[in-house]
């Protein structure tokens, strides 16, 4: 079995005095994709916020490819090779398409070339010059991905992508994210869809109360799925 | 009602305005960038206006550096304690709500004037103008310099802006406007860009200070009296709007400069109706910006 690329090891964090995580523990092998699956409120989307740094305290370990991720800011994690697609999309409104797609930095050589970039999303080709909160919810989550793709990072934090969208549009999301699995990116997605994540994931984490409770590989999900609905609520 | 009003006298009063103006917008544009990236209403900004002033008297008091020289060096120096003045007092109040680096800057401003006043006294020193002269228009005799005041200020707000709107750099800080934690993710090293930031708003404000220099007496009190007016061209042009700031401070000099032909009474007032009358149709401002997706 390869190493991890990424280990979180007893991962505690805070919004202000109030406790999110309380020691999460788990792994992503380079090439993975593995999902945190859980109920609202459960620490899912803490837990990206935590690996880049974007909550007021944390303590514990993340060590990704090498590197000690504990201790170092929002900026310096990205630099490691690590890209985050936040939940809420994050649409900047004061950018139009172009500008929002091009405004991550290329960080590390490897990210995809922007016009490989519209060639992979092609509906945002001709929405360039648009306001990019003018976009449907589909196509901003579209844009999501796709600026990220140009930094050069190969772990991808993916924060429910399917979230609020239609279902045909799911299905766009989701070919996209194993394509991305398929051109060689580590993705830790969060995800709340569990029939989404079923398609995609080659391991699920499943979170409950700031801690991992379970873990199961893709192949054995089927034989668990009245214990993982369980732990979801469905 | 108006009879008595020549075409001579409105023409020199909008041009009398437009000077003003080119003062209200420079200072307003400063403050706009500073709010607008970092969110911090900063009071001290009238008294960086007036440091300016007086590093470039005492540059040429002291150094020999002329006029010239001084416009390039002032707001570096300015804009250098700017930066000191953000890493120190404004950094370590992010997180807390705006009151605090308001207050913190209203402290700054007391500091910064009182310490200037007991060394320089209350009363203003000259600066001469470095191009004295001017040319008569017919309706008024233009001086030189305020001339150079118009025109360098005219660029420098149209150069800023188009840093801000159309570059990567203003891209960067616009969007940190929005979503700071993003841009960050992005790789951005966003602490040091708002450090620069309010450090170039600051020196925005040394050079409009260097520019006033040579018109108004160089004072400790010269920026205070300027900065009510600037704080209700911000809040008329919209809180963070960089265009907001700079068309509403050519706006109101010349409203101003207007009012004085056609209701001196009124000149001083102007400025505050417009802003109540803002206030009530567009509260966030004329030129406001839009909402990012959350």
């Amino acid at each position: 079995m390869t190493d991890p690329l990424m280990k979180v090891e007893n991962l505690e964090a805070w919004y202000g005095e109030s406790k999110a995580l309380h020691g999460m523990n788990f792994d992503v092998r380079p090439g993975e994709l593995v999902t945190l699956i859980g109920r609202n409120g459960a620490g899912k989307s803490t837990t990206l916020r935590a690996i880049m740094g974007i909550v007021a305290k944390r303590t514990g370990s993340i060590v990704f490819d090498g590197t000690q991720l504990i201790g170092r800011r929002t900026y310096q994690i990205a630099r490691t090779g690590i890209a985050y697609c936040p939940e809420e999309r994050a649409i900047f409104s004061s950018l139009n398409v172009a500008e929002n797609l091009t405004l991550p930095p290329v960080l590390k050589a490897g990210g995809i070339p922007d016009a490989d970039l519209l060639v992979q999303f092609p509906n945002l080709q001709r929405r360039l010059k648009s306001q990019g909160t003018k976009l449907s919810g589909g196509e901003q989550q579209m844009l999501a991905i796709a600026r990220i793709l140009r930094t050069g990072a190969r772990f991808l934090l993916l924060d429910e992508p399917s979230e609020g969208l239609a279902p045909v549009v799911v299905k766009d999301i989701g070919e996209q994210i194993l394509r991305l699995k398929a051109q060689g990116f580590t993705i830790l997605l969060v995800e709340q869809n569990l029939s989404f994540a079923r398609k995609v994931a080659d391991r699920h984490v499943v979170v409950e109360n700031g801690v991992v409770v379970d873990t199961l590989d893709a192949a054995d999900l089927a034989a668990n799925l009245d214990r993982v609905k369980h732990y979801l609520g469905v | 009602m108006f009879d008595h009003i020549s075409i001579q006298l409105l023409l020199g009063q909008l041009l009398i305005g437009l000077i003003n103006g080119s003062f209200y917008a420079m200072l307003s544009l400063g403050l706009a960038i500073i709010f607008g990236l970092i969110h911090v209403v900063n009071f001290a900004h009238g008294a960086q206006y007036m440091l300016g002033a007086f590093v470039a008297l005492l540059m040429l008091n002291h150094l020999g550096i002329p006029y010239w020289g001084a416009l390039v060096l002032a707001p570096l120096v300015v804009g250098a304690f700017g930066y000191a003045m953000e890493l120190t007092i404004l950094k370590p109040l992010r997180n807390l709500d705006h009151l605090y680096s308001l207050l913190a800057t209203y402290a700054a401003v007391l500091i910064i004037e009182g310490l200037m006043r007991l060394e320089f006294g209350s009363s203003g020193l000259p600066y001469n103008s470095p191009l004295p002269g001017g040319i008569n228009l017919g309706f008024m005799f233009l001086p030189w310099y305020r001339g150079w005041v118009v025109v360098f200020s005219l660029v420098v707000c149209v150069a800023t802006w188009l840093l801000i709107e159309k570059t990567k750099l203003g891209a960067y800080l616009r969007a940190a406007n929005e979503r700071p934690e993003i841009v960050e993710s992005f790789g951005i090293n966003v602490p040091l860009m708002m450090s620069l930031t309010y450090a170039f708003g600051v020196a925005l404000a040394g050079l409009g200070g260097v520019l006033a220099a040579p018109i108004y007496q160089v004072s400790p009190s010269m920026g205070s009296n300027l900065m009510i007016v600037i704080f209700a061209v911000v809040v008329i042009g919209g809180m963070g709007s960089i265009l907001g700031a700079i068309l509403t401070g050519y706006l109101i000099g010349i409203v101003e400069g207007l009012t004085k032909v056609f209701y001196p009474e009124a000149s001083n007032l102007a400025i505050f109706v417009i802003m109540i009358i803002a206030l009530i149709l567009r509260p966030n401002g004329l030129f406001s910006a839009p909402e990012s997706s959350r």
